[in-house]
């Protein structure tokens, strides 16, 4: 085929895929209980008061509100964000009939039928198996599967609205523990406006038998995704976590503002990884999230550990840098992610690494994938405080480029303050090449194909971090999102 | 099965191949040699179709169809199969998972009912014992840290499990020690059947010492220059090719 003829089928194909619809687009019809658009102190009281949140919550919600109003919004990322109208946006919607979390009878069928839709069963029979789920649509949980499982192991996942009631204590000790509310522009407006999210608490020597999952869901136009994750791991515990996030197919730009929180104390282990496949906009860039997360996890105790995957692939704009303080003697941190951005997508995320403890280790995988006329940026610090002897870490960030429309970029900061530590850093920026494309084709793979296997064998380092069953998703997404897209 | 006709190829401009024919029948090994540069890796790509190759004129039919308009991988199903010069690397990617995605590919193609997993794993098993490929070499990814060597074998296991009716290898044999090369042409005379057809390209005469070609052509300044049997590759071994020039 000629040169030419090569370039046209290519364009055919982009479009097709392009135009075709992301598979989570659909709205769910529920009555909601939604309150008038803006942010000002009285909505973040009716917050406080329809979620029957004690007087410490409200008054932390509004210290943060206040420290807010006196932050600028950060530009330092290599994002192009159009304002954000504050005021236009809805700060609580809730499905109205509210499910009674004992019993399935009283959850809306609608949303029964849309976690359906999604893949998420909520229906404990048809749940998948060694995963138990929570499930968050629009501002609030709307059930948790294998509650009585866990709670044999005394175990506590549960949204966070229920935590609040239910466990107040440790909500209260632990919240902004490890982001505090003025921790930055986002994080502080999610501190004042959190809606709901989930909670978890793993006793002391407890290993959960079960995966735990939060499933996010967007629906309601015009409304904001501030949710809130507090994981507690005490002493030799372990605990994976995975996160999962869909929303519909709107003309407007949606904010999703979240804050996920991590302590692990003595010996305990975390391992949270997320799928991210918010609505990622148009061919255009018209629509899509925006997509502005605080992930940090405190590594608290000796010989603790943190572990963080992600797999992003949806909303129209990134700002995320999971991050891990490593304050406890030999405590670890990774970060393992594979970004993919398409079309008109812009994507800034990294990790930080905070060594503070000794001997503490970090290891950082970053794979971008840039297609379209996106943007990819990595953007990681590694610092050694003067009392990290011996701290160690290794980051990789490679970035892959389909077309050459779009743009990878790679900005490391590594700040050290200690000699015995050793940091190393690599990074490369690769091209598929026509030779590999070539290959693949003449044993009877075609253009689409051949993209996938050479994309999910570049990410599969992180792929593989990923639990079973969320890597078999994963590597679908991988190809969803790159359709098309060649170079 | 295969017909060449006055084949002319450019490549940006320049005129690699000029007017050249070529015959192949099932069942039949046929061997181009020719010095650097004469165009056999062109001509192994322009079957194969690969981009960046201009036909001027001339044709090529496959089992009776122009394969013109035919892509690249629509002729790798159709049973066409290069043995590459330089196999690339795929990173990540393990020789089980491509050879399970293109075997997928090929049947589907041929509207025959995938291969359970057991079958799959069997049927890999035995082309690795056939082409002497060591078991740890199929878990790798795709000629990643494979030796020069290893990457040959690795061609003709491809060529095994993919069971093709025409087998174009180029250079196959190039960087081979004696023991290579041998477990190379015993992969290709164990796969030799009455309805498959190779063509061996190569420079030196010593492979065919192992793989017995029916037929030798001489590819100089783009053209297919003489042709003969087994003898004339002792012949250019013994003369060059400069007094093939006029
Ligand atoms: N992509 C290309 N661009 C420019 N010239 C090429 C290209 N491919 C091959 N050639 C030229 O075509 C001629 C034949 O090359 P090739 O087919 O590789 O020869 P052989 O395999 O017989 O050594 C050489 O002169 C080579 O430089
Ligand atoms: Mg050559």
């Amino acid at each position: 085929m000629e040169a030419n003829d090569k370039k046209q089928n290519q364009d055919k194909v982009l479009n097709e895929v392009a135009n075709s619809d992301y598979k989570y687009g659909f709205v769910t019809n529920v009555d909601s209980d939604t309150i008038p658009k803006g942010l000002n102190e009285d909505v973040i009281r009716l917050i406080s008061q329809k979620k029957n949140e004690p007087q410490w919550l409200l008054d932390y919600r509004l210290d943060a509100y206040h420290k807010f109003m006196n932050m600028p919004q950060p530009d330092w990322a290599h994002l192009e964000i159009p304002p954000i109208d504050l005021q236009n946006i809805v700060y609580y919607s809730a499905p109205k009939t509210k499910p009674d979390k004992e019993s399935l009878d009283e959850v809306d069928p609608e949303l029964l039928d849309t976690f359906n839709k999604l893949g998420i069963p909520l229906e404990e029979q048809k749940a998948l198996s060694g995963v138990a789920v929570d499930a968050v649509f629009d501002s609030v949980s709307v059930k948790t599967t294998f509650q009585d499982t866990l709670e044999e192991k005394g175990i506590i996942f549960c949204s966070f609205s229920e935590a609040v009631q239910n466990h107040p204590e440790l909500v209260r000790q632990h919240l902004g523990s490890v982001v505090p509310p003025d921790d930055n522009y986002f994080a502080a407006l999610n501190s004042a406006v959190f809606s709901d999210g989930s909670f978890c608490y793993i006793p002391k020597g407890v290993k959960s038998p079960v995966e735990l999952s939060t499933y996010f869901r967007i629906n309601a136009a015009n409304t904001g995704q501030f949710e809130r994750t507090l994981i507690v791991a005490e002493d030799d515990s372990y605990v994976s976590y995975l996160e999962g996030c869909t929303a519909p197919q709107r003309d407007e730009n949606q904010l999703h503002a979240a804050i996920v929180e991590i302590v692990a104390n003595k010996g305990a282990e975390v391992k949270y990884s997320t799928v991210q496949n918010w609505y990622p906009g148009n061919k255009e860039g018209k629509g899509g999230i925006y997509n502005f997360v605080t992930k940090r996890g405190l590594a608290k105790g000796a010989n603790s550990k943190i572990s963080w995957t992600q797999v992003e692939t949806g909303s129209s704009i990134t700002w995320k840098y999971p991050s891990c303080i490593l304050m406890g003697d030999n405590s670890i941190g990774e970060f393992y992610s594979v970004a993919v951005t398409n079309n008109y997508q812009q994507a800034d995320t990294g990790s930080k690494m905070i060594h503070i403890g000794k001997n503490t280790k970090s290891t950082i995988i970053s794979k971008g994938i840039s297609a379209g006329y996106s943007q990819n940026s990595y953007r990681g610090l590694v610092k050694m405080t003067g009392k990290a002897e011996n701290g160690r870490n290794f980051s990789q960030c490679d970035s892959l480029l389909l077309g050459d429309k779009c743009g990878a970029h790679t900005w490391p900061y590594i700040n050290t303050f200690n000699e015995s530590s050793i940091v190393e850093h690599e990074a490369t920026t690769s091209k598929i090449s026509d030779d590999q494309l070539f290959y693949c084709q003449q044993r009877g793979l075609d253009e689409e194909q051949s993209i996938n296997l050479i994309v999910n064998g570049y990410a599969k380092e992180v792929l593989n971090k990923l639990p079973m069953e969320f890597a078999v998703e994963a590597q679908k997404l991988l190809s969803i999102s790159l359709e098309g897209s060649v170079g | 099965m295969l017909k060449i006709k006055d084949l002319v190829v450019t490549v940006e401009g320049k005129t690699i191949l000029n007017g050249l024919n070529l015959e192949v029948k099932p069942g039949e090994v046929h061997a181009i040699m020719g010095p650097n540069g004469s165009g056999k890796s062109t001509l192994a790509n322009v079957i194969s179709g690969k981009d960046g190759y201009e036909v001027v004129s001339g044709s090529i039919t496959y089992q009776g169809k122009d394969i013109m308009e035919m892509d690249v991988e629509e002729r790798a199903r159709e049973g066409i199969f290069m043995g590459f010069q330089y196999p690339v690397e795929i990173p990540g990617v393990s020789m089980n998972n491509f050879m399970r995605t293109a075997i997928d590919e090929i049947r589907k193609y041929k509207n025959q009912e995938p291969f359970t997993a057991a079958q799959f794993l069997k049927f890999m098993k035995d082309k690795k014992e056939l082409v002497g490929l060591h078991d740890s070499l199929a878990g790798r990814s795709v000629n990643e840290g494979f030796s020069g060597g290893e990457k040959k074998k690795n061609e003709i296991f491809q060529m095994a499990m993919l069971e093709p009716k025409l087998s174009i290898l180029d250079e196959t044999d190039s960087g081979l020690d004696i023991d290579a090369l041998k477990i190379v042409a015993n992969g290709v005379n164990t796969l030799k059947s009455d309805d498959n057809a190779t063509v061996v390209i190569t420079h030196y005469q010593r492979l065919l010492d192992y793989i017995i070609p029916d037929y030798v052509h001489v590819l100089y300044d783009g053209k297919i220059v003489k042709s003969g049997d087994k003898t004339l590759a002792y012949e250019l071994e013994e003369k060059g090719y400069e007094w093939l020039k006029d």
